[in-house]
Order: structure tokens, then C-alpha cells, then sequence
């Protein structure tokens, strides 16, 4: 009669509730205090076997619940949706000591709960230059200038006429991982590789933009995008990549962009690290030199062993992630798992992702889910049976290139620990007999 | 050339402006009737990058002591009074030598225990200098005439000793300023991470078994740091294959502090560029103002005073910045509420 624990579900088990001194007492037979202790945790999960041996079954199913027994809530009860009341503990959270003014930091989306591709728009990271805005979009415009025959000036009814398109893709922060380069800092992949989410993209392509203002194809090698809110932030863009599938979009995930990731207006630049994707866009100007802006001279540089700053480091390479089981979490009992994670990469579509539980001794090939677009997220599934013993897991991309993603120490003898970006390591994360899951580093 | 043009003009354009718009549907192109052409004022406003060809860069002259007024009036609550302050954002300058102003390469960069500084970084001029123009001072971006930018510029090149106390920095000289940037030399663009086909720098090789791998856990996150990032097992949703933690009693919900209304009020006023509710940043905590002065006969008052019109002393050597634009009903409001933190 007593309701059976599927082995491998990462359930609770009743002694993860008691500390030592109460296993001990439940050992000695002294179990009276149990029912209290159980009572709160029992409301919201199936019964614990102590409890339930009392009992004709689950409690969750003999006895009624409220919701199956009255009255729910009318429509438009609220008029724009929101997640349940049981999902606040996925936040945006920042990083502890990774920043120190509010207005120029970045939040990190909670991968460790999220599914499939598509980050929740409210779920996904922020990161701001000078604090963000909700611009009244009637006031919004935006200007194309510099070398073209005709400049001119958009407004969001302008925009919103000319020939959409729709598009799913990738913006990961270059900076994302950047605590990682020299050892384990952060606990959670939330921490490790949160400066990433996907969407679909609504806007006009920034080529049909460069169309109608007649741009200098002989000389106009270059295109900056600028923002409207107080950094005015600036990114260079080659033209070749501007032309290839950069957008100007308003809409993210079927509504208009959220204020935090540019309202009503911003870039998209796919496969090319996210400052480029400049929020709450106002200008484009198409120029024959790179702009040398504070993000492209000061920031966003890549420091090489020698000292060297390397320059306009872009593309966002192959990468992948487990989201779970992965850092922070607990497996309590042995048995099966599904293992879940993320793949990506700014050269184009992932080919494979293969999956190692033995710290890179041996490999597995991950079942891949559809859609499998270019510069877009691609998650993959692949099943395990956890034996009870140290595991360390790990995911491994290949993108359509070719290239493999790289262990940390190769990234290391060629860039040094002192890079900050662009980090698209092998994650491990190590599960011991305990179950703890944790960060580490194992190459 | 546009932006030589005189403010005298600008009235002639916005009529330029409105004769451009009724003519806009006449505009060749492939969507008819689809924007209009922007008038030279309009871009004149808004064109405002300065390259490192210093294409963009509009005449005027500032000098260091000029450029010192600035900087103790709007730069120096954050960044300190030599541009060193490492309290609210990082230090803008020091690492460099005179030797790296002939070489135009940074040698303490190779260094792992040399902080970097903005001027170690900086490649070109004309970054700093389009930057301070278009988003400083940090709380009023675009606040500063031509030439206060170029005083600005030319008081922390002088701090990096890059030029003497009596410099004038203009558009004239900025080419030879350029020619002494200490980590002129020290970028590179010869990398495959700008084209999309660019060559990788590393790379692997997708071995499936028996791979030669050393597996030692070379470092793993410290039990030491756990605390530091909250409470882990609620960071994880309640049900499913996600739960987390040990002791992870049905993963209670979170409960989210509810942002006050205040708050907003403190981050719109930009009070939260020096302060924190419960840190000292520039200035001092709000808690620490509160323990402070509560209770004082008339605190709310004179509190108000200093929100609104500035004042100093109280709390070390850095000035506490006057808020006109801030409505006096808000000031009110914001100072009862940090008095009841």
C-alpha cells in the first residue's frame, strides 16, 4: 500500500528533512515527532513512506482538493498573464560582488528551470549601460545616415509598414562565463552561463533600411548602431554582417520588446555577442571605419598572455551547456535521469552534441530537439542511469563548421586566464556520492 | 562640416524641416510614402561619434585647469579626485609609464596583479573623448559643452601624465596627443572572431572513448562561498527533476521583497548612483542616515534642504550634489522614507 518511489526522480527523500540528531532518533525508534515535521513538507509533495503507511494512499488523491471540489476564477481575472504563484523561486538574479552600480550591471536568466529554446521575455537577462528606460514609442524615432544618398528618419508606424520578418536567435553576453577563467567562482549555471537567452525576433531586416536610404555599397564597409538612452551606447557592425541577417526589431516572443531589452526598438545581430545588440536603437550610420567606441577600445577587448588587446571580438563561438542536473541541485537516489541542456553557436546551426558522465573519458551522442536553426539555441536530451558513484557530466557541441567546442585548457594556452570574454568551455559539473551536484573544473 | 554650423540656423531648419516632410512622399526609393528625409539639424543633433580618424570631432580647445574645475564638480564623486577612486566604478587611470608612452604599449598589462585602468586600455583618443561627450557625467549624460569635454580629456591625460599641467587640449593638437598614447600599439585586430568564417584560435577534437583525458577536478566551487549567493535550493523551481537542495523542505516558494515605490523614486532622482539602502557606496548608506538622525527635532527638514540643494561635511570629504530637477513633494517623501528604513 505504500505509494512507490520511481528510483532516480530527484524526490526528496523523508531523512533529507530531519538533520542527524533526528535520524538518529528515528533510528532508535523515537518516531512521534515525525508527524509535525511532516506535516508542513507533506502539503505540496506525495506522502512520505512514514506517513503514508498510516494511510489507505496519497493524501493528493484521497483527498479532495479545494480546486476539485469549488468554484475557480472567471476570465480576465488578470489581463495579462502572469506565471504561477509556485514559480517564484525562477528570478533574474544578479551575481553577488560582480558589480557595484545597479544601472550599469547585468542580471542572469535561471537556465536551471527554463525548457526548449525560448527564454520567457521576462525571464530574460538584462544588462545596461546606464539604467533602462520605457520609451513612449510615439516619440521614438530612428535615424539612417552617413554614407548614403538620402538620410532619413523613421518613425515606429514607418517601420512597422516595411516588409517583417521573424526570426529565433541567440544573444549571449560576451562576458558570459567571464568569471570562470581562471577557476570556479559561482555555484549555479544560472551564474556560469545566465548571460544567455533566445527569442523570436519580429522587425525589418537592417539591409531593407540600407535599401531605402541607397547606401554606399563601393564604400560603406561599416554600420554603427547607436541607443537613445543616456550611454547612447555605440557598436560598429562589418556590413557584410549588417546585410547577412542583422534586423531592427520591436517584437520578442509575440508581444513588443520588454523595456529592459530595448522598447520599442533595438538591434539584432545575430551569432555576434550581445552588446552589439544595441537597445532602445535611435541611429545607424553607415561609415567606411570602424568606430573605435568605449565598448570596442575599453570594454569588450580581450586580454592575450603577451599583453595584447585583441580588438572587435564578435562572433560568439560553438558552445553548450548542461542546464540539468547542473549546479546547486541534488540527485537522491540512484536510478534514471533525463539529462538536459543547451547548444549554440554564432557561426551557424549545431551539428551534435555529445554528453560525457565520466569527465571526458567517453562519450555519448545527444538526441537533438527540432528546430535546429542557425544562431539560435538547440537543446538536447540524453538519458542516464546514475549508479550511486562520483560522476562528473559534461556536454560537448559541434557546430556545422566543423569546430569542436574546447576544454578550458585550451582556451587557456592560446588565451591566457585573463581574457575576461569570450569563454565557450566545457562546462563539468561533478555529482558526488552524496548526490550534490557541483561546479568544477576538470581539464 | 555639420556641426560648424551655428545654432543661428537651427529655426531655418526646423522650417527646412517641415517643407522636407511634404515633400517626403516624393523621396525615390523601394517603399514609397515610408519616412521622410532627415534635415541637417536633425542629424547635427544626433551625429555626435568621433572616430579615431577623429572624423566627428568638433573644434574647441579645454585646458587642464579648466578640465580640474570640471572634474571636481561632476567627475570626482565616483571616480575620485585623480580619476583612482576604485569605490564606484574601476580606476581610470594609473599602470602606465613614461617608458609605455614611447613605446605605445602597456607593459603592466602582462601583469596579473595590476588592476587595468581605463588609460592602460585606451588605443585611441577619440574614444574617450566621444565617450565623455555622449554618456558622461554618469546621471547627466550629454551635459557638457564641447569644451568642458575636451577640459575633461585634457585633465585625465594629465593625470596619466601624458601631458603637462598647461596643456590645452584641442582639436588642433589631439593627433599629437594621440602619438603618446601609452597603449597606442597595444591592439590587435588579427583574430578570427570579427568574419563569421574567421579561423577559430583553438581546437579540439571530438574523440568518443577511451579519450586520453586527465580527469582531476582542478577546481570546484568552495563550501566557504556558498552563502554568498543566497539560498541555492530556492533558486530551483519545487517540482520536477530541477528541485534542489538537501534539507530542501518542499522548496517553499520565495518570497520576493516587494520593491517599494520608494525605491523607484530613489533610482529615477538618481540617488542610487552614490547611494545604497544598506551600503555605503559614495556617499553613505541609507540606513546608516537613518540610525543617524531619526528622531532629531526637525531632521526631516534639513534633510530635505540637503537633497534638494546639496551640503557637505556630514559624512566624509565628498560633497553631497544639489537635485534641482528633483519636485520638492519628492524630496519630502523620499527623505521620511529613509528616516523609516
Amino acid at each position: 500500500m505504500k505509494p512507490s518511489r520511481a528510483a532516480g526522480r530527484l524526490t526528496p527523500a523523508p531523512e533529507n528533512f530531519l538533520d542527524a540528531g533526528q535520524i538518529a532518533a528515528v533510528q532508535a525508534g523515537r518516531r512521534e515527532f515525525l508527524r509535525g515535521a511532516f506535516l508542513a513538507a507533506a502539503a505540496a509533495i506525495a506522502a512520505p513512506e512514514a506517513e503514508a503507511a498510516t494511510q489507505a494512499g496519497d493524501p493528493a488523491i484521497l483527498e479532495l482538493p479545494e480546486h476539485s471540489r469549488g468554484l475557480g476564477q472567471p476570465v480576465v481575472a488578470r489581463g495579462y498573464g502572469l506565471p504561477s504563484q509556485f514559480e517564484k523561486n525562477l528570478q533574474r538574479r544578479e551575481s553577488p560582488g560582480l558589480t557595484r552600480v545597479g544601472a550599469a550591471s547585468v542580471s542572469f536568466a535561471p537556465l536551471q528551470g527554463l525548457f526548449g529554446i525560448i527564454t520567457p521575455s521576462g525571464l530574460h537577462f538584462e544588462r545596461h549601460h546606464q539604467g533602462w528606460w520605457d520609451i513612449d514609442p510615439s516619440r521614438h524615432r530612428l535615424m539612417v545616415m552617413g554614407m548614403v544618398r538620402q538620410a532619413k528618419v523613421y518613425t515606429m508606424d514607418d517601420l512597422m509598414r516595411l516588409p517583417a520578418v521573424s526570426r529565433m536567435h541567440f544573444i549571449e553576453c560576451g562576458a558570459n562565463t567571464a568569471m570562470e577563467w581562471g577557476n570556479v567562482s559561482v555555484p549555479t549555471v544560472q551564474y556560469t552561463h545566465g548571460m544567455l537567452s533566445c527569442c523570436e525576433f519580429t522587425g525589418v531586416k537592417l539591409a531593407t533600411l540600407l535599401d531605402d536610404c541607397g547606401f554606399d555599397r563601393r564604400n560603406g564597409r561599416f554600420v554603427l548602431a547607436e541607443g537613445a538612452d543616456g550611454s547612447s551606447l555605440t557598436r560598429t557592425l562589418s556590413m557584410e554582417r549588417a546585410l547577412d541577417d542583422g534586423m531592427v526589431a520591436w517584437a520578442m516572443n509575440g508581444e513588443m520588446l520588454r523595456p529592459e531589452n530595448g522598447y520599442p526598438l533595438r538591434l539584432v545581430a545575430p551569432g555576434i555577442q550581445g552588446v552589439s545588440w544595441v537597445k532602445w536603437l535611435r541611429r545607424i550610420e553607415v561609415g567606411d571605419q570602424p568606430w573605435g567606441t568605449k565598448d570596442e577600445v575599453v570594454h569588450y577587448v580581450d586580454l592575450m598572455p603577451d599583453g595584447t588587446l585583441r580588438q572587435y571580438t564578435s562572433i560568439q563561438e560553438c558552445k553548450s551547456v548542461i542546464t540539468s542536473p547542473s549546479g546547486g541541485q541534488f540527485l537522491l537516489d540512484k536510478g534514471f535521469y533525463n539529462v538536459t541542456g543547451l547548444a549554440w553557436s554564432g557561426r551557424g546551426r549545431v551539428k551534435r552534441v555529445d554528453v560525457s558522465a565520466d569527465g571526458g573519458r567517453n562519450w555519448r551522442t545527444a538526441r537533438i530537439e527540432s528546430p535546429v536553426l542557425p544562431k539560435c539555441l538547440t537543446r538536447f536530451n540524453i538519458d542516464w542511469v546514475w549508479d550511486g558513484g562520483p560522476a562528473i557530466l559534461q556536454s560537448r557541441a559541434i557546430d556545422e563548421t566543423g569546430y569542436v567546442q574546447p576544454k578550458i585548457s585550451q582556451l587557456r594556452a592560446v588565451r591566457g586566464k585573463r581574457s575576461i570574454y569570450h569563454n565557450n568551455a566545457i562546462q563539468s559539473w561533478k555529482v558526488a556520492e552524496s548526490g550534490e551536484v557541483s561546479n568544477a573544473q576538470v581539464y | 562640416m555639420l556641426r560648424s554650423i551655428s545654432r543661428a540656423w537651427v529655426p531655418a531648419f526646423a522650417a527646412m524641416a517641415l517643407a522636407l516632410a511634404g515633400a517626403s512622399a516624393a523621396l525615390a526609393g523601394p517603399y514609397p510614402g515610408v519616412g521622410r528625409s532627415a534635415t541637417p539639424a536633425e542629424i547635427a543633433a544626433w551625429d555626435i561619434d568621433v572616430r579615431p580618424d577623429f572624423k566627428g570631432l568638433p573644434p574647441g580647445s579645454g585646458s587642464v585647469t579648466q578640465g580640474r574645475k570640471v572634474w571636481d564638480d561632476k567627475c570626482a564623486s565616483c571616480h575620485g579626485t585623480f580619476g583612482e577612486s576604485n569605490e564606484v566604478f574601476t580606476p581610470l587611470v594609473g599602470g602606465t609609464t613614461a617608458e609605455d608612452l614611447r613605446t605605445g604599449r602597456v607593459k603592466s598589462l602582462v601583469s596579473a596583479d595590476v588592476a587595468r585602468t581605463t588609460m592602460m586600455k585606451l588605443s585611441s583618443i577619440s574614444t574617450l573623448w566621444d565617450y565623455v561627450r555622449r554618456a558622461m557625467p554618469w546621471n547627466a549624460p550629454k551635459s557638457l559643452s564641447t569644451d568642458e569635454v575636451y577640459a575633461a580629456v585634457a585633465y585625465l591625460l594629465n593625470l596619466g601624465d601624458i601631458v603637462a599641467d598647461d596643456f590645452v587640449l584641442s582639436d588642433a593638437n589631439i593627433a599629437e596627443v594621440q602619438a603618446r598614447l601609452p597603449n597606442r600599439n597595444g591592439m590587435t585586430r588579427d583574430h578570427g572572431m570579427w568574419d563569421v568564417r574567421g579561423k577559430p584560435d583553438v581546437a579540439n577534437v571530438a574523440c568518443m572513448k577511451d579519450c586520453a583525458v586527465e580527469v582531476n577536478v582542478s577546481s570546484i566551487f568552495p563550501e566557504s562561498a556558498k552563502g554568498a549567493f543566497g539560498d541555492i535550493a530556492q533558486q530551483n523551481r519545487g517540482v520536477g527533476a530541477t528541485r534542489s537542495g538537501r534539507g530542501d523542505k518542499a522548496a517553499p516558494a520565495l518570497a520576493v521583497a516587494k520593491a517599494s515605490s520608494m525605491d523607484d523614486v530613489a533610482s529615477r532622482g538618481g540617488c542610487l548612483a552614490c547611494h545604497s539602502i544598506d551600503k555605503r557606496v559614495v556617499g553613505p548608506a541609507f540606513k546608516d542616515v537613518a540610525a543617524k538622525y531619526r528622531g532629531e527635532p526637525g531632521s526631516e527638514a534639513k534633510l530635505v534642504e540637503k537633497v534638494l540643494n546639496g551640503g557637505g561635511g556630514a559624512w566624509g570629504s565628498i560633497p553631497m550634489p544639489p537635485n534641482p530637477a528633483l519636485a520638492e513633494s519628492d524630496a519630502h517623501a523620499l527623505v521620511r522614507w529613509v528616516l523609516g528604513l
